[in-house]
């Protein structure tokens, strides 16, 4: 029951606001739409004409926007919005059970609003919380370590209607268990070092020695750091452009989750070089909205630094070198980590990803020369600053200078974040994480690499296994076809929709997938997934589609028993009973005839 | 002289389809002419033919929409060596299919019981009448599939090179210029 009277808010009167927050400049769209779901808990229609008449924008456009990402709602969705994440490493921890508890105890359907508006259950893409799980967000708020009874405890909550606020504050606790630091976690300096030795280095000798340091992208691709912020500088326009990737949507990884939680002074830092090495003015860290915990602790460090001088005008006085950075928080869209899709987003649209050339680096943010980072590279940036490119050279291997942070999850004694030079091997991860047994382990998420026990003498590297940082850990029991459904489950649901390769593709491998799941499986299903596969692979318009394939390819390559074992029929069969398909029509006419039935195919007939 | 060639048995049937598929086989015009002296028909609307034989390729237009047209495509997979699916509604279930976003039982109330019709508001239940299944299914859905030929109606010049290749006993993927998702 309803403990108390509580007003909704104005829909008109919180678009307002939030538009005129953000100075009611149209490129802020998704910022704003994200402010008025906060406000009334969607985006009810009087909030949609206010915004259409405010910022000139055709409501097709606000509307396409709104339908595109994940935690916004152009429908009710409920008081309560709980979305469990639904990664491999949750569900092994036992998220099903737990999602279908609390949809038991509140009486509501998995999907579903509840009939009283109250509350809606559903599940979410990884919500970056692998070393803590099984997790689930309430309202956009992140809760770890769930366990039946704070299940329970949920239950009540939201049957009571007790504000979000009033719920105890150590159920939102989130940990940042680092269990192996090196060169970027246990170098600590004041705020403000590095940006003093990039200072006196100069910004022409700064680029030159990123280049020198071989410092490479951390989100994955390893593009080389100082050559990106060269081209930057180099390119022609009126301004320049620099964007933090804090969109860390790949399932398994959390390590910019707690470098922006214990070490955000070094991130920022980071972009401030990049600031001086390209000269950018503005900066924009795009913080995925699973992260919105990290919101309050972000601004105060900007705030801070703006205080010490270490950003806005006249940066540690020197005359001329203005940058500020501004957090755009995102709202549940995994191709927006994606650099081309992150900056639509940017500018107020649907993410889906540009072609490609011309890159950021020439035409990003608006039209103009845009570095786009991930996290850790700014942080590394700082090392290179620090200490210079022939130090931080020595780290790592010939291909891969430097330290990576390792985010460890699944059937392991200690998951957390770990830091090793590159060129560690997977066996020496396991062995410190406390793997035991482990049968395979699936490297960088669900686009990487799924390694077999085999090769786990294979490296953490551009040379051999590049990673954004995630090593989800798979035990002796764990059925390698099911961690391949749930990627390409969390591939269909990711797709932008934008190439009908992908859109398709994604959604015809999963209905495959789950057919082989359910026991329709034959060797001509077998057949087609693979077909399928290479269709993905080829015909996609971005690496969305173009990996959406891996984790089905790299499992059947590596563990194809686990295929061959759902291939129960030696002739195609339908995914569907087709008896039960005429059971409506049945009950509809009151026939029960034999014509109103589908006999059983034998076997080998059809 | 080169021995005669043994015919290529062909069966044709629609299902939830219109027609509007073996209009464009007959849309060869004189190239059926040949076509004919190298395939002999079994089972097709051409030949009213209600029962298929043996047969080296069939030719299926028309989604899954009821029970016979489950019947009588498993006919076909089981008397046909291979099988063709013709046209967007054998593909993807085309236009029948577009009912898919409604419930079975909202649609007959709809369509029976709402408007006072030849049923006088009941829903028909002659076991004559094949049962509608609760969705559309193409094809491939419900039997393995060998080929597909897309395009609404196919162009006859896309038949008319599938047909070929199965003749000369391959399987050529057909020009691009053939293809139309339309």
């Amino acid at each position: 029951m309803c403990s108390a009277v509580r007003r909704e808010p104005d829909p008109a009167e919180a678009a307002a606001t939030a538009m005129a927050r953000h100075r009611h400049d149209p490129h802020e769209l998704v910022q704003v739409l994200i402010e008025v779901q906060e406000a009334c808990g969607w985006i009810p229609p009087p909030a949609i004409d206010c915004i259409q008449a405010r910022l000139g924008l055709p409501r097709a456009r606000i509307l396409g926007v709104a339908t595109f990402y994940a935690f916004l709602h152009i429908f009710p969705r409920g008081r309560y919005r709980i979305l469990f994440s639904d990664n491999i490493t949750d569900r092994m921890l036992g998220s099903e059970a737990l999602l279908q508890r609390l949809c038991r105890s509140l009486w509501v359907e998995r999907g579903r609003v509840s009939e009283d508006g109250l509350v809606s259950v559903d599940t979410t893409s990884c919500t970056g919380l692998c070393d803590q799980g099984p997790a689930l967000l309430v309202n956009g708020r992140a809760m770890g370590r769930l366990t039946p009874a704070r299940i329970d405890e949920v239950a009540e909550k939201v049957r009571e209607a007790v504000p979000l606020e009033d719920w105890p504050a150590a159920w939102f606790r989130v940990d940042d268990p680092v269990r192996r630091r090196d060169a970027l976690l246990s170098g600590t300096w004041p705020p403000g070092e590095a940006l003093r030795a990039g200072l006196a280095r100069g910004a022409e000798a700064l680029v030159g020695e990123v280049k020198a340091s071989r410092l490479r992208g951390r989100g994955g691709a390893g593009f080389p750091t100082g050559q990106k912020w060269a081209a930057c500088r180099d390119a022609p326009g009126r301004t320049r452009y620099l964007v933090c990737n804090a969109d860390e949507g790949e399932p398994g990884n959390f390590k910019d989750r707690v470098l922006l939680s214990t070490a955000a002074d070094a991130v920022i830092e980071g972009m401030t070089l990049g600031a001086l090495a390209t000269g950018a003015r503005r900066g924009f860290l795009y913080l995925r909205g699973e992260y919105r915990f990290l919101l309050a602790h972000l601004e105060d460090v900007l705030a801070r630094r703006r205080a010490q001088r270490l950003l806005g005008e006249s940066i540690l006085g020197h005359e001329g070198f203005d940058f500020d950075v501004a957090i755009h928080v995102g709202a549940g869209a995994y191709v927006c980590g994606e650099e081309s899709a992150l900056i639509e987003s940017l500018e107020g649209r649907r993410g889906m990803p540009r072609n490609r050339p011309p890159y950021p680096v020439t035409q990003g943010y608006l039209g103009e020369p845009t570095v786009v980072n991930n996290v850790e590279t700014f942080a590394s940036a700082c090392l290179v600053a620090l200490h210079g490119a022939k130090w931080y050279a020595r780290l790592g291997t010939p291909e891969s200078a430097g330290t990576k942070l390792l985010c460890v999850s699944g059937d392991c004694a200690r998951p957390g974040t770990y830091e090793y030079p590159f060129g560690v091997s997977l066996r020496e991860v396991l062995s410190d994480c406390g793997a035991g047994e482990a049968q395979a382990v699936q490297v960088s998420g669900p686009s990487g690499a799924t390694v077999p026990a085999a090769e786990f003498g294979r490296r953490i590297g551009f040379e051999d296994l590049p990673t954004a940082g995630a090593v989800m850990v798979f035990g002796r029991e764990r059925d390698l076809f099911e961690v391949a459904r749930n990627f390409v489950h969390f591939f269909a649901h990711e797709s932008c929709g934008f190439c009908t390769p992908c859109r398709v593709g994604t959604s015809l491998l999963r209905n495959m997938m789950d057919k082989l799941a359910h026991g329709h499986g034959s060797p001509y299903d077998f057949a087609e997934i693979e077909r399928l596969n290479r269709l993905l692979q080829v015909m996609s318009h971005c690496g969305l589609g173009h990996s959406a394939c891996n984790p089905v390819l790299g499992t059947i390559a590596k563990f194809r028993p686990a295929y061959q074992r759902r291939l129960a029929h030696e002739e195609f069969e339908p995914a569907f009973d087709l008896d039960r398909a005429l059971a409506a029509a049945r009950q509809m006419t009151g026939r029960d005839d034999a014509a109103a039935h589908v006999r059983e195919e034998e076997e080998g007939t059809a | 002289m080169d021995a005669p060639v043994r015919k290529l048995r062909v069966a044709t049937t629609s299902l939830a389809g219109c027609f509007g598929c073996h209009m464009s086989l007959l849309d060869l015009d004189e190239g059926l002419i040949g076509l004919l002296e190298r395939i002999e028909l079994d089972r097709s609307p051409l030949t009213d033919t209600k029962e298929v034989g043996e047969c080296d390729v069939g030719i299926v237009e028309g989604g899954v929409c009821n029970a016979e047209n489950v019947e009588v495509l498993r006919e076909f997979r089981r008397r046909c060596k291979v099988l063709v699916a013709l046209g967007a509604c054998a593909l993807n279930g085309g236009l029948p299919a577009q009912r898919n976003v409604l419930s079975l039982p909202l649609l007959l109330q709809e369509v029976y019981r709402a408007e006072p019709g030849a049923e006088h508001g009941r829903i028909p239940d002659d076991p004559e009448l094949p049962l509608p299944l609760d969705r559309v299914h193409p094809l491939h859905e419900v039997v393995r599939i060998d080929h597909f030929i897309p395009g609404c109606p196919p162009p006859a010049e896309a038949i008319g090179a599938v047909l070929g290749s199965l003749l000369a006993g391959e399987a050529r993927p057909l020009d691009p210029a053939l293809i139309h998702f339309d």
